[in-house]
């Protein structure tokens, strides 16, 4: 017979840590250890389309250049201080939940929904901007300026679409699930007892924030000192 | 040559046993290994097969020497099979400076070549002996890749943009061409032969043998000049330097650019001023050269190529330079930087 | 739940199955496919893998039909391309990356470690509908004509050229990557948080680093592949300029993308085999692997260097030179850990106790063909080499020794070790040893004369091919009919076990670790109470009790 010998495990009826778990302090451990590792993952696939934007930046500076002229340097600054804006909302959202604060949550979580949702009105703003210029490639895609080539634009406006979509997509995931959160907010399920989804949200709510971080000097601020 | 039996291709480039020296040395340390690997399994396994069913051996938990040693002897044996195959890998992409220059063509589904003297031949390679060949390549449309087992060379054979390889056949006879690059439905058909010949064998050949197409035994110097003409590249490009840069005696020098970088004025400059002409533009000058893309073909760009290049030569092109290359032209200055 | 306590081995005369198990804990529809023990979700793994590796199999079939014969008589040359296409798709994407860790690992991750399932089971479910997912979208691609481009999806071919279903396979591995990535993230993390007291990360069995180490990579590189593919599917829809050199593209870009998360989806595929064998060793020389550590670390190593060797899928491709010489530089290093795992896998048998039940027959088949496999890889590595050696069959058949000699050995090992703690019954020994043997036989001879000709200079994916390379061709072809039947017996005897074999009681092969403390086959919950673990990992100085 081997050595380990069984050991009676301590009964909880906590309902806020799943089956699987044998307490709270393991649940909270394993889903803060899950997002960072989906994190993780996240900045890899993010990565791969900043690799290949890096390789073609360096291919064509001059059309790269040229097509981040044409983007709204204001609106995209305006969506910066919106998303910084919203994690803090997001931060403020988590505080109160450790401290059990109802009404301050659902304040700050549902004014994080609504900076989220500004942004991607902005970004429908922008993007119908670009539809009206024939900038959305393989749609029409048109560039007469005199700076530039029209085929390496293109390549550039390809990279603003994948990256700024890819970032767009997470912001409309984040808004989903917020939904939720907000709904179980307001009924209460939340407190200093329990709030690790809105504290996981978080992490990921920061982490979609600093991803814009990134994109907006690569794709906004090219070239600003030149011409 | 084809049909033969054999373990190995034959070997009829320079260095084809050089890779087969590698080839053998590791096959060696690696049969040696594996076999002692094989052995001391088999040994243990019959002399250390379970007694009674409820033996209990040795419980022997490690040895650091021993874990030392068979870390830094594999990778010293690993480093030396690095260093040849580094080594090998410099003399395999180093063509000698005096190669003949080949240029090879590859499309869906089929190889296209083309001699110094101009001829041309289609999935057909006919080559001297002894003498270093290199081969200037490109794709028409996707990635292919130009094999030929005997030489023990290869290379990927990319659309936009030139890959060299080189050989130089030492012994004569007809050899495989593969494409080893998967390139779509008719890959496997898209197969040649290389056919060796002894020096003088290849000069009859080329004097009367198979000829393509219209321009008979034009070189590409003399291909090139024609296009130059007919394409009307010689409206600006003349050798005051006005409308366009001066391309006599510039091939292999640096040029400055607008914007203030410096390139090499070489193959794929030219290439590339031919296709995309705005992309760099020499310091001085306006963005008025017109694309050709979709208007002539790799051959045709590669005829052009050897036309410029041979403006450079010491005996000078068709067109011969009447005034040194650093003369400026007389435009306004380039705007900003 | 109180469950009727587990019969004395060494007191109960005929053993009987236990009376309420995972396996009979709802017999409905809904109670497999809403599962969240990880146990049945190990088992719908187990059900669709098998499935796809049936499909890939008949895929690879076909391939070596046509090439008995030097011309290209079986097949048109589209549908042979279609072919080797589809059998690398389905073997890489849906059977050789989930095999090991989506079916052994699911079941016996939280075993080893003393957990009741995994950190996120809903999300263990999720994984498997992806994967499935997947599956559909590739099964779709196949019915409404298949996909030519290789499973390798290179650029331009595949987002301009090839006129064939390349949108749908694309999403189909884009989807089953995302499969991939959970599973490991679930592991990674029920791995550093649900352990048992007393589970230091040095008692845990080796089976468990070299998960860990494989999740690491799943997480960090499929992200990679999925992106790359949206890239590739982007172009091919929109008429994009991302790897299309008329537009400005660059089609190697395409390449070392697909490579950075391809080549450590290589080490995805065999280091939970060489976990697998660690743990059949040990059990079958009733010995701990020697140097545990050492074991451990390779893998780990393997998975971090592993990430720095992508380039060497393109010493010919125009990469530049000196980086040629830098992977070619790194790949030798990749290998040494490898090496280490050989050597102290055969140094455990050095003065151990051996006997040659069928798992261990198993792992002896892994070890002969794990070596050709690893060695041939220094012939590749050797970037000089690799001029004349590249997308010839040399590379074909090192693959292979290693994914299929090495990788779908281990996972037969595994599967006939852990049959009787998953089902409760033993399966007819003897049959299990002539499926090893076949396979053994059938393998060598299916793949060894492949690196001759390759050498000789036969490309890859070429359907017809020079005469001279026919006699090869014969005797690979010979060697995969062996193997068919070789892996077609299992698909016989493992399913009547379930109802016929005989009973096997907790721990049939006298074996440590703690996923053989319970039942066979286990509650749903795993264990009736937490275990606590005292002693370390491979403790056989002190033997289990007989089963009678």
């Amino acid at each position: 017979m081997s050595e380990s010998h069984a050991h009676a495990v301590v009964a909880h009826h906590d309902p806020t840590v799943a089956h699987q778990f044998d307490d709270k302090a393991q649940q909270t451990e394993a889903v803060t250890l899950g997002m960072w590792a989906f994190l993780a993952q996240e900045v890899l696939f993010f990565g791969a389309v900043f690799t290949g934007y890096t390789v073609y930046r360096s291919y064509y500076p001059d059309s790269f250049i040229a097509g981040s002229h044409h983007l709204d340097i204001k609106l995209g600054g305006f969506n910066t201080a919106v998303l910084i804006a919203s994690s803090l909302t997001m931060a403020l959202a988590v505080h109160a939940a450790q401290n059990t604060k109802r009404i301050r949550l659902v304040f700050f979580l549902l004014a994080t929904l609504f900076l989220g949702f500004v942004f991607l009105g902005v970004k429908v703003i922008e993007y119908g901007d670009k539809f009206h210029h024939h900038l959305i490639p393989g749609l029409g895609f048109l560039w007469a300026e005199p700076h530039g080539d029209p085929k390496h634009v293109q390549i550039f406006y390809s990279f603003y679409f994948a990256m700024t979509g890819m970032h767009a997509l997470h912001m409309i995931i984040g808004a989903a699930i917020l939904l939720p959160l907000i709904w179980m907010a307001i009924r209460g399920r939340f407190s200093a007892a329990y709030y690790a989804p809105i504290e996981m949200f978080g992490l990921y709510w920061h982490f979609v924030d600093i991803v814009w971080i990134f994109l907006f000097p690569l794709l906004y601020l090219l070239g600003l000192h030149a011409q | 040559m084809i049909g033969q039996f054999s373990l190995w291709p034959p070997q009829a480039s320079s260095v084809a046993w050089q890779v087969d020296a590698l080839y053998i040395f590791i096959l060696a340390v690696t049969i040696l290994t594996s076999l002692a690997v094989y052995f001391a399994i088999v040994y243990f396994a019959v002399k250390y097969k379970r007694k009674s069913e409820d033996e209990i051996p040795e419980q022997i938990e490690g040895h650091l020497p021993l874990e030392i040693a068979w870390s830094i002897i594999p990778l010293g044996i690993m480093l030396v099979m690095f260093g040849w195959g580094a080594k090998l890998f410099f003399d395999l992409t180093r063509p000698p400076a005096e190669a003949l220059n080949f240029n090879i063509v590859g499309k869906q589904w089929m190889w296209k070549m083309q001699h110094p003297t101009g001829k041309r031949e289609i999935n057909e390679l006919h080559v001297p002996m002894g003498q270093p060949i290199k081969l200037t390549m490109t794709s028409e449309d996707v990635v292919h890749s130009f094999f030929i087992p005997a030489f023990r060379t290869k290379f990927d054979v990319v659309p936009g943009r030139y890959t060299t390889s080189w050989f130089e056949p030492t012994k004569a006879g007809e050899y495989h061409i593969f494409c080893t690059q998967y390139c779509g439905t008719r890959h496997a058909q898209m197969i040649g032969r290389v056919v060796v010949m002894e020096p003088a064998q290849y000069e009859q050949w080329l004097k009367t043998g198979s000829v393509n197409a219209s321009a008979a035994n034009e070189t590409p110097e003399v291909a090139g000049a024609r296009l130059f003409q007919e394409q009307r590249c010689v409206t600006c490009h003349q050798t005051n330097g006005l409308m366009a840069p001066v391309l006599n005696g510039v091939f292999g020098k640096p040029v400055q650019l607008q914007g203030g970088a410096t390139i090499v004025m070489d193959e794929s400059y030219i290439r590339e001023s031919l296709l995309d002409p705005t992309a760099k533009i020499v310091n001085g000058y306006q963005p008025n050269m017109p694309t050709f893309q979709g208007q002539i073909s790799e051959e045709q760009i590669l005829q052009l190529i050897a036309y410029i290049k041979s403006l450079s030569s010491a005996a000078g092109g068709q067109a011969a330079a009447t005034k040194p290359a650093e003369e400026q032209p007389t435009n306004t200055p380039p705007a900003g930087g | 739940m109180s469950a009727v306590p587990i019969p004395r081995q060494s007191e109960t005369p005929g053993l009987e199955m236990p009376r309420q198990h995972y396996l009979n804990a709802g017999y409905s529809i809904k109670s497999w496919l809403l599962t969240l023990d990880h146990k049945r979700i190990a088992i719908l793994y187990l059900i669709s893998v098998s499935a796809f590796f049936v499909m890939g199999a008949l895929f690879a079939g076909m391939i070596r039909l046509e090439l008995l014969t030097p011309q290209g008589d079986l097949l048109e040359a589209e549908t042979y391309n279609k072919m080797f296409t589809m059998h690398g798709v389905i073997m890489i994407f849906f059977v050789l990356i989930p095999s090991i860790p989506a079916i052994l690992g699911n079941f016996l991750i939280p075993l080893m470690i003393g957990a009741r399932d995994v950190a996120f089971p809903r999300l263990n479910l999720l994984s498997w509908y992806v994967f499935m997912t997947g599956g559909v979208f590739l099964m779709t691609a196949a019915i409404f004509g298949g996909v030519d481009t290789g499973w390798t999806f290179y650029t331009p071919y595949s987002s301009v050229y090839s006129n064939t279903n390349v949108m749908l396979a694309g999403m189909g591995a884009f989807t089953a990557g995302f499969s991939s990535i959970l599973t490991g993230l679930n592991f990674i993390v029920t791995i550093h948080t649900m352990r048992a007291p007393g589970m230091t990360w040095f008692r845990l069995p080796l089976f468990i680093w070299a998960h860990y180490a494989t999740s690491l990579i799943q997480v960090l590189a499929t992200p990679v592949i999925a992106m790359t593919l949206v890239l590739m599917m982007l172009e091919r829809s929109l008429h994009l300029g991302i790897f299309d050199p008329n537009l400005g593209g660059d089609p190697v870009l395409f390449q070392h993308l697909f490579w950075f998360y391809s080549h450590p989806a290589v080490y995805i595929m065999i280091l939970p085999g060489m976990g697998v064998i660690s743990e059949i060793i040990a059990c079958f020389t009733r010995r701990r692997i020697f140097g545990y550590s050492f074991v451990a670390f390779s893998s780990l190593g393997i998975a971090i260097i592993g990430f720095f060797v992508w380039g060497h899928h393109l010493f010919v491709s125009s990469q530049s030179v000196y980086a040629g010489m830098a992977f070619s530089l790194i790949t030798f290093l990749v290998a040494v850990p490898s090496a280490i795992k050989t050597f102290n896998w055969t140094a455990t048998m050095y003065k151990a106790s051996i006997s040659y039940e069928s798992p261990m027959v198993f792992a002896f088949g892994f070890l002969g063909l794990f070596v050709i496999g690893g060695v041939t890889g220094l012939f590749l590595g050797a970037i000089g080499l690799d001029v004349h050696m590249h997308d010839t069959y040399f590379v074909v058949a090192h693959f292979h020794y290693i994914m299929v000699g090495g990788e779908i050995m281990a996972f037969l090992g595994a599967l006939h070790f852990w049959w009787p703690k998953m089902f409760g019954r033993k399966y007819p020994e003897g049959w299990a040893i002539l499926a090893a043997a076949l396979v053994f036989i059938g393998f060598n001879l299916t793949f060894f004369p492949q690196f001759l000709v390759g050498y000789l200079g036969m490309p890859r994916r070429y359907h017809t091919y020079p005469a001279e390379f026919q006699l090869f061709n014969v005797l690979s072809t010979a060697g995969a009919s062996i193997l068919g039947v070789g892996y077609l017996l299992p698909f016989f005897y493992l399913p009547w076990s379930i109802r016929f074999g005989q009973v096997a009681g907790p721990n049939p092969w006298r074996a440590k670790g703690l996923e053989w403390q319970v039942q066979s086959p286990p509650l749903t919950e795993n264990f009736e109470q937490t275990p606590i673990v005292t002693e370390e990992a491979y403790e056989y100085s002190h033997l289990e009790a007989k089963v009678v």
